[in-house]
């Protein structure tokens, strides 16, 4: 070994040293030094760059779609039994609206995993899991990605695109809960399975244009789970306009028209003795719901500072027929049924503001109209206006104010307040604090 | 419902009827990129960039604005490495437009033809909001410019062949004025050389790379995460056992944290242009590196 490189050695010293010795000047060695020192940070560079790329996962799990958990919490503090909620003057949903029960829970933890399918088709997975152990499909579609002049189509079970909120998962909420109009119109969020047709105009302003169709297996839908028959239940049409107003306020105003045609429709009440009976309703639903958005950042950047305004008007015309008390044996005549038709509405409209970084306060004034009922067994003297008691005349509002925090974009805790006049003979003073975050893929939020 | 069938079939028919624009629409989520899709492209293609400098591309709203233009967009650039995850993937799938979805030619992200620092080893949020991909904001290193230029050349043939021939000459003529202004900069800038420099957020680090500059610490704790005091408080400790010779924010950045920082720990600091249009000198690519070098020379010296 010694030998060897002494051989080598003397081999270099005398084919290599009598050239230097000869030609090179001190300048063309500082030069070639240099050279020497440039190849070796690129050979450095070169070395990094297979380095970074051997630690990509190159795994199978690699395909795996993204995956976000949300999970959340509340406590709640509040001064009527939330089981005995109810919005008078309006038709029960059989939804999910009466606010969480009193003292600490869990709220729905809610699981979702996308990935885009191939080259052709997006899939969304979203499954909530009630503090009761209830798992539950609230979302799950698939997009089209490839469709091109502006179309994309939907299928499954999603949230409708009626109003704004609507399409907007709870845990993106500004509130802890839903606006009034919600809960009475579309028993707090409406999901449905269905499809979903849209189309985008190739205009600088935006302009939607969309419909849907889907199977009516909620409210205002009926009965519960859809009917038995081919076709459709129910039929969604909607349309946006939306644009920017200088460089630091963005709009967006809809319109949306749902139509379904609710059989056997039943809600519980009491009859005028206090007697629980359960009443049903067929006919024809028709809301409509007007929605506009408007937020306002700085030169459009919200770190620092931004305000948001948010509200919708709902207004429902329901004809038909109502039949009291379906449980009456046929003995005694069977059950009564007469005619239906009521005309009601309400909004509701808030503001949000992050006035520092991190920090957010909030108001949100909710008014529901119950406008006009025509119940046609009170009308004809079979029965009394006693006998529909959730129906009588009244209009619910609420005002609400909260205050959120928020360390990054992925955990929020908030304090939220609220004055709630949805009963006729009581107030619901409620205070919620709650805690949302999400694991996990980093989810995009809609405008 | 039959109204609104046919209001919605006499507008779509409206709607259609406009001419297309002869020109490439190209949409860039950075003013960055879409300077340099003006320079390949010329009048050939028509530019709309999604920010500007005055905006943090980490957190830009989905805006109903933006989904129209990525709705008739036929090239997309982005920096990539999920700097636009927040929104672009919403905005992608909400335009129904295929020339620009993933893995389409109008889909092009710049930080794929660089290659990328600060590779995370370890993925956790608790480590502030980490790019898995690596550093997204390469522009800030002209010899990447050069790179993606190469790349976004042959992409702008791909996708509008009939006028390849601009889109080389004005690419070559690009490259060549490219690689004279790096020579420069490389001379003007090698007083940097061993600066030590704070940062607000990561990202000057390819900047600061090329420069041969030292990055003595961020204002952000961790990346993403907004300056705290007891952050800052740390770093004015830090900064007094070794001071950093200048503090550098970004124009969409909140000054106070660096002008904080220094007043207590005496170290001037300078608001970058960051990307084109972050200064008044900033007005292209050129600009942009002029300024930059021009303003940290200033504050060294």
């Amino acid at each position: 070994m010694f030998k060897k490189n002494a051989v080598a050695l003397a081999v270099a010293a005398t084919l290599g040293l009598p050239c230097v010795a000869m030609a090179q000047s001190q300048e063309e060695l500082r030069a070639l030094r240099e050279q020497v020192r440039q190849l070796d940070k690129r050979v450095t560079d070169a070395e990094q760059a297979a380095i970074q790329a051997s630690n990509r996962p190159a795994a199978e799990s690699a395909l795996n779609p993204a995956v976000s958990l949300i999970l959340n919490g509340i406590y709640a503090n509040l001064s009527q039994d939330p089981n005995t909620y109810k919005i008078n003057g309006f038709v029960p949903t059989n939804g999910d609206v009466a606010p969480p029960p009193r003292g600490l829970s869990l709220g729905e933890s809610e699981l979702a995993i996308a990935a885009n399918v191939d080259h052709m088709f997006r899939g969304t997975g979203i499954f909530s899991i009630s503090s009761e152990n209830e798992i539950s499909v609230e979302e799950a579609y698939i997009q089209t990605l490839a469709l091109s002049y502006g179309f994309t189509i939907k299928a499954g079970r999603f949230f409708s695109a009626v109003g704004y909120q609507n399409q907007i998962h709870a845990h993106a909420w500004d509130f802890t809960d839903a606006p009034l109009a919600m809960k009475a119109f579309l028993g707090n969020q409406l999901s449905d399975d269905g499809i979903q047709l849209k189309w985008v105009a190739p205009t600088p302003l935006y302009f939607d244009l969309g419909v849907e169709v889907g199977r009516g297996k909620s409210f205002p839908s009926g009965p519960d789970g859809g009917r038995d028959k081919n076709g459709f239940g129910s039929g969604n049409f909607f349309t946006h306009i939306g644009g920017d107003f200088g460089t630091g306020t963005a709009w967006q105003t809809g319109l949306s028209y749902l139509t379904t045609s609710p059989q056997d429709r039943v809600y519980d009440d009491v009859d005028s003795t206090g007697t629980p009976v359960t009443n049903s309703f067929t006919g024809k639903s028709k809301l409509w719901v007007l929605d506009g958005i408007l937020k306002w950042a700085p030169n459009f950047n919200p770190t620092d500072m931004n305000f948001k305004l948010q509200g919708e008007y709902f207004r429902r015309k329901e004809n038909g027929d109502l039949t009291f008390d379906t449980a009456t044996p046929p003995a005694s005549s069977g059950p009564q049924t007469g005619g239906y038709d009521s005309t009601q509405s309400g909004w509701y409209l808030q503001g949000v503001f992050q006035f520092v970084p991190m920090w957010r306060i909030g108001y949100r004034y909710d008014r529901l109209n119950s406008g006009t009922t025509n119940i046609g067994l009170v009308d004809s003297g079979a029965l009394t206006a006693a006998d529909f008691p959730i129906l009588a005349k009244y209009n619910p509002t609420r005002q609400t104010v909260m205050v959120d925090w928020s360390p990054s974009e992925f955990s929020r805790i908030r304090l939220q307040y609220a004055q709630d006049k949805a009963r006729s003979d009581a107030t619901d003073n409620q205070v919620f604090l709650q805690y949302i975050v999400s694991l996990g893929a980093h989810g995009a939020h809609k405008f | 419902m039959k109204t609104i069938l046919r209001f919605a079939a006499a507008l779509s028919s409206v709607v259609i009827a406009l001419p297309a624009a002869a020109a490439l629409n190209v949409f860039a989520c950075e003013p960055e990129w879409g300077a340099l899709a003006q320079e390949l492209g010329g009048d050939k293609v028509s530019v709309y960039a999604a920010t500007t400098a005055l905006q943090d591309p980490h957190r830009i709203e989905a805006r109903p604005s933006l989904i129209a233009r990525i709705r008739t967009a036929d090239l997309l650039i982005c920096s990539g490495s999920e700097l636009e995850i927040g929104w672009i993937p919403l905005l992608l799938t909400q335009s129904g437009n295929d020339k620009v979805q993933l893995g389409s030619p109008g889909y092009f992200e710049a930080s794929q033809y660089v290659i990328k620092l600060e590779v995370p080893k370890v993925i956790d949020r608790a480590l502030g909001d980490l790019h898995p991909g690596g550093n997204p904001h390469v522009h800030t290193d002209p010899r990447n410019i050069a790179k993606i230029a190469a790349a976004l050349e042959d992409r702008l043939i791909q996708i509008d062949p009939a006028n390849a021939d601009t889109y080389r000459s004005r690419s070559k003529s690009f490259l060549e004025r490219w690689q004279a202004a790096i020579a420069r900069w490389e001379k003007e800038a090698a007083p940097l050389k061993g600066v030590p420099i704070v940062v607000y957020h990561r990202d000057f680090s390819y900047f600061i790379n090329w420069a041969g500059m030292r990055q003595a610490g961020s204002l952000e704790p961790k990346p993403g995460i907004l300056p705290t005091p007891s952050h800052l408080a740390e770093l004015i400790d830090q900064m007094k056992r070794s001071p950093a010779k200048v503090v550098v924010y970004s124009p969409y950045n909140s000054p106070q944290a660096a002008e904080f920082l220094s007043s207590r720990a005496n170290i001037p600091t300078v608001m970058m242009p960051f990307t084109v249009g972050g200064t008044e000198k900033a007005k292209d690519l050129f600009g942009l590196f002029d300024d930059t070098i021009g303003r940290l020379l200033a504050t060294v010296k």
